[in-house]
Formats: structure tokens, C-alpha cells, sequence
């Protein structure tokens, strides 16, 4: 557990970072600060481990008043992962994830054994150990970088904004792999991010921070999206925010089945036709051609997201993008199963309404 | 090249002096940059006391060094101190400038990151900082090398000085060949040293040419 009590941060010019915060991440839980740039949140984070001092204030973590901890050894206790990663360039990638096992005095063999397993833990075939950080992707440096933080087994894990630097297919992975991590380590962890997406998909509490330093709202996702506190975080929820709300939602959505094909087949296009391969995965549509033809790549219209079954965000997106209007719905391993409509994905959302499951 | 091999026992000799006055000051001058560039890589002011007063000692002239040098130390004027001292000091002068340099292109998210694992500063300076800086520092010490293995011939003016000795004394005997053999000895040695440090530098950065 962390707790904040009335920290401010004024910093030597007197621009004021953060105000009087009082705020308590709770053990074992995501717990996502998030704002514009300047609010004081990765301020906030880095007072944590003493990266720096607040101005007046306490910071408890577990009890202990980080102030009364030298700083050394305050971090080797408290994972963190920056942004950009910051693997040492000139370590292989199992002597950066053996950092703080080695700086806490473990013999190095030890402190290898354990670097293996946790890039194992993370994602990554121990085999890249070997490498130098240069040879990785951005996104396995970062996976790198979670598994540096991880391990002398901190009970504590301080990202800062680490995500950001990568593509969005990568980020998403990386996302899904923290959520993965998290539900097996159950450690208590503050991210910052500028992205509220970021925020509303990993944290279980976030914390919204204004300009200036002001915590404007700790609340659940659903309550941010629901009734935020005021104006500021309404507008940086976003006018998306009744779509967000979706992301939360997981209601039954009636599957219809659709026309297939395969690439070679002769049929006679009447309607809308979902393209598939030998594996019944979708390939694309096929629509506008009169009479018999044989199905062709080129004539395919590559199709809109495809709908896992999670959330109700992803049934609307999936029938709003595609070019038939018809959303692909797909199994665990990628093969059609139907299509959805995006006017039952709206009757779904008012019975789940109806029933109270949104938040008001 | 005949001259050398006909008198190879005094060629040996020189080049063993030469050697030695030039590559101790390197030596002495690499390991007094290293605090020194550290300090300049880390506060403004010391960049801006030590940076200008380098370019200074690097402009007075080597001869004029050597010969002022027994004076200011006081020791006598055969001593080979007195190469020792003027050529530590140019070293400084270049290697100051190249050490706060590679020091400070440390990238800032890598020293932060050390710092959040718990690195105590002297244990982030010889694990982190200075392995990172070696390239530029490496390049660095190859010019002071090269340098100053062609400075030490100025010696000979004072009577000291390896391949120096060659060169005046050819000098005043007509003896191109003589010269001529000085001059080969200079190059050759420099550029073995140059060579040998830039295989230390790759020995102790396979990192560096990891692929990209």
C-alpha cells in the first residue's frame, strides 16, 4: 500500500507540481495516474522511490516513510519502469534483468538462474538473454524493462509512462501481458500514462490529475466515464466517453450466420460474402459482381476489427468497420463463427442499462 | 631504412625512450582526466573553468614547455621528467574535453534508470557511466597517443627525446638517413599504438557494433 499524505511539490522556480495530494494506492491492485502533460503525475510517481523529494508531506509505502529510507536502498526495494526502457546498452539482456539481484548482493549465478526465469515470465525465449539490448525490438526491450523491474521480486512496481514510445499493435500486447503478469504477481502498481485509454483499460482505480497539479478524481473506470467529478476530466474522458463505457460491458450480442467462400470457388454473389481461407479465417468481402465468378484476391474488400466476444466496444467497432455493416465475429483461434449488427450491439447496451449494469 | 638496420641497437634504443616518454604521460594524463572530465561533465561551472584553461595549456608551445618546465619543478635539465610533465599536461588538455563529452552523451533515460534500480554513484560511474563513455574516450586517447608520440621528438632540444635525438643529430651531420630513420620510427609507432588501442576499444565494446 502507498499512501500520500498532503505532498506538495514546489519546485525551485515555484511552479507548484503537485498540490496537497492525498491519495491511497491500494496493495495489490493497478492503480493508474493519468493527465495532461504537466499535472504532476510522473512528479507524483517519482517521489515514491525518492527520484525526488516532495516538498512538504508524507509519502508511506507499506507503513514506512520513504523519507526515513536512504535512497539506494529504498529503489532496490521498489521495481520501475521507465519509458523508453533504459536497458544498460553495453549489458547483455540477462545482466540488465540481473541488475538489482546483483546490486542487493546475490552471487551471480543465482542472480542469472532468476533473470532466465523472469524473461521466460515476461514473454521471452531465454535464448535472448544473450543479446545486447540494440538487438531487440522496442517492444521486447520494454518487455525487458518489465522484467528488470521484476526482479528481486519488489512488492512495489512504478511505471512511467512505459508504453508510449512503442506502436500501438506493440503497446496492446505489451498491455494485455502486464494484465496477464499482474493477475499471476498480484503486485501493487502505479502507472502513469497521458493516454486515458491506457488508463481506463489497465487500471482497477485512476487517479486523474488537472494542471497544476490537482488530483481531480480517484475513482474505478467506470465511474470516471459514468459521472466524472467536473468539467476538466469530462473533457479529458473525452466525447467518446458513452462509446468508452462499452469497453466495460459484456453483454450477449445475437450472432447471425454469414455467406463464406474460398478463394477459387465458383459461386453466384447475391448479398454481402465473407471471404475465408482453408482454416475458416476471414480473409475479406466480396459484393457489386453479378452472376457466377470465381473468387479472386483482387476483388476482395479487406474487411473492418474482428470481434473476440469480449466487450461490447468491440462488437460495435467491428460492425461500424466493416464495409458490409456486418461485424466478423471470430473464436479462440480466429475462425468465423458469424456476424454481428451494430442495432443489436445498441439493444444489447439498453437491456444491460435496463438491468443497472451500466453506472449512472 | 638501411641506417636502420645497420645501427639497429641504437634504433632499438631510442624507440624504447621514445616509447617510453610518450606513452607514460598518456598513462599519467588519461587517469588525471577521468576525475577531471567527470567533474566538467557534471557542473557548468567546472566546464567553464577547465574547458578554456585546457585550450590555453594547448597553445603554448611544446618547446617552450619543456624548457620552462625544469624551472617551475626544479629538477635538472636532463631529467626526463621533463618531457613527462609538458606532454601529461597536453594529454590532459585533450583528454579532459573528451572524457566530459563521452560522459555526457551517457543517454539521460539510461543514468535514470540506473539511479531508480539503486546504484550508489560510485558503483553507477564504473558500471554505467564510464563503460557507456569508453568509445568516445577510446577515440579520444587515440589522438592524444598519436599526438603525443609525435611531440616527444621536441624533446631532443633539450637533449632528451627518442627519435628527436635522430633528427638533430642528422640534422647536424648531413645525415638525411638519419632523419629518414627517425621519421619512419615516428610514423611506424604511431601507428601501432593507434592501431592497438582501436582492438582494446573493440574488445571492450562488442556492444558498440551490436546490430541495429
Amino acid at each position: 500500500m502507498i499512501e500520500f499524505r498532503a505532498v506538495t511539490k514546489r519546485f525551485e522556480d515555484g511552479t507548484i507540481a503537485v498540490d496537497e495530494l492525498d491519495l491511497t494506492v491500494e496493495a495489490g491492485t493497478i492503480t493508474v495516474f493519468v493527465g495532461p502533460s504537466g499535472c504532476g503525475k510522473t512528479t507524483s510517481l517519482r517521489m515514491v522511490n525518492r527520484m525526488i523529494d516532495p516538498t512538504s508531506g508524507t509519502i508511506l509505502v507499506d507503513g514506512k516513510d520513504v523519507l526515513t529510507v536512504d535512497p539506494p536502498t529504498l529503489r532496490r526495494g521498489i521495481g520501475y519502469v521507465i519509458q523508453q526502457a533504459g536497458l544498460f546498452p553495453h549489458r547483455t539482456v540477462l545482466d540488465n534483468v540481473a541488475t538489482v539481484p546483483l546490486l542487493s548482493g546475490w552471487d551471480k549465478r543465482k542472480a542469472r538462474t532468476r533473470a532466465a526465469e523472469l524473461l521466460e515470465r515476461v514473454g521471452l525465449d531465454p535464448a535472448f538473454g544473450k543479446r545486447y539490448p540494440a538487438q531487440l525490438s522496442g517492444g521486447q526491450q520494454q518487455r525487458v524493462g518489465v522484467a528488470r523491474a521484476l526482479a528481486a521480486d519488489p512488492p512495489v512496481l512504478l511505471m512511467d509512462e512505459p508504453f508510449s514510445a512503442v506502436d500501438p499493435v506493440v503497446r496492446e500486447d505489451l498491455q494485455n501481458e502486464l494484465l496477464r503478469l499482474q493477475a499471476e504477481l498480484d503486485k501493487t502498481i502505479v502507472f502513469v500514462t497521458h493516454d486515458i485509454d491506457e488508463a481506463l483499460k489497465l487500471g482497477e482505480r485512476v487517479a486523474v490529475f488537472q494542471t497544476g497539479g490537482h488530483l481531480a478524481q480517484y475513482a474505478k473506470p467506470t465511474e470516471l466515464l459514468a459521472a466524472p467529478a467536473n468539467d476538466f476530466v469530462a473533457s479529458f474522458v473525452g466525447r467518446d466517453r458513452g462509446y468508452r463505457t462499452l469497453t466495460f460491458l459484456h453483454a450477449d450480442v445475437p450472432v447471425h450466420p454469414v455467406t463464406t467462400a474460398k478463394l477459387g470457388e465458383r459461386i453466384t454473389v447475391s448479398d454481402w460474402t465473407l471471404v475465408v481461407d482453408d482454416e475458416n479465417r476471414p480473409k475479406g468481402w466480396l459484393s457489386g459482381v453479378d452472376g457466377e465468378i470465381e473468387v479472386a484476391e483482387k476483388d476482395l474488400i479487406s474487411g473492418g476489427s474482428l470481434y473476440d466476444g469480449s466487450t461490447l466496444r468491440g462488437a460495435l467497432d467491428a460492425a461500424l468497420s466493416s464495409p458490409s455493416a456486418l461485424g466478423v465475429v471470430i473464436d479462440d483461434v480466429g475462425a468465423v463463427t458469424g456476424v454481428v449488427r451494430a442495432d443489436d450491439v445498441i439493444k444489447a447496451l439498453a437491456k444491460a442499462r435496463a438491468a443497472g449494469e451500466v453506472p449512472k | 631504412m638501411t641506417w636502420i638496420f645497420e645501427n639497429w641497437e641504437r634504433f632499438w634504443e631510442v624507440t624504447e625512450v621514445h616509447l617510453r616518454l610518450s606513452v607514460v604521460p598518456v598513462l599519467i594524463g588519461f587517469v588525471l582526466s577521468i576525475p577531471l572530465g567527470w567533474f566538467a561533465s557534471r557542473s557548468a561551472t567546472a566546464r567553464a573553468v577547465l574547458f578554456p584553461l585546457a585550450n590555453v595549456l594547448f597553445t603554448i608551445p611544446s618547446i617552450a614547455l619543456i624548457v620552462i618546465t625544469p624551472v617551475l619543478i626544479g629538477v635538472k635539465i636532463l631529467d626526463e621528467i621533463n618531457v613527462i610533465v609538458p606532454l601529461t599536461i597536453y594529454t590532459v588538455a585533450l583528454m579532459v574535453r573528451s572524457v566530459a563529452d563521452a560522459l555526457s552523451a551517457v543517454p539521460g533515460h539510461v543514468t535514470a534508470a540506473a539511479n531508480a534500480m539503486g546504484f550508489r554513484p560510485l558503483r553507477r560511474f564504473l558500471v554505467v557511466d564510464f563503460p557507456l563513455a569508453l568509445p568516445v574516450t577510446i577515440a579520444g586517447l587515440r589522438v592524444a597517443t598519436v599526438s603525443n608520440i609525435s611531440m616527444v621528438s621536441v624533446g631532443a632540444l633539450v637533449g632528451l627525446g627518442g627519435y628527436g635525438q635522430l633528427f638533430t643529430e642528422g640534422y647536424q651531420t648531413d645525415n638525411s638517413a638519419k632523419v629518414f630513420a627517425g621519421l619512419i620510427g615516428t610514423v611506424v609507432l604511431a601507428a601501432l599504438a593507434d592501431g592497438l588501442l582501436l582492438l582494446v576499444g573493440r574488445v571492450l565494446t562488442p556492444w558498440a557494433r551490436a546490430g541495429r
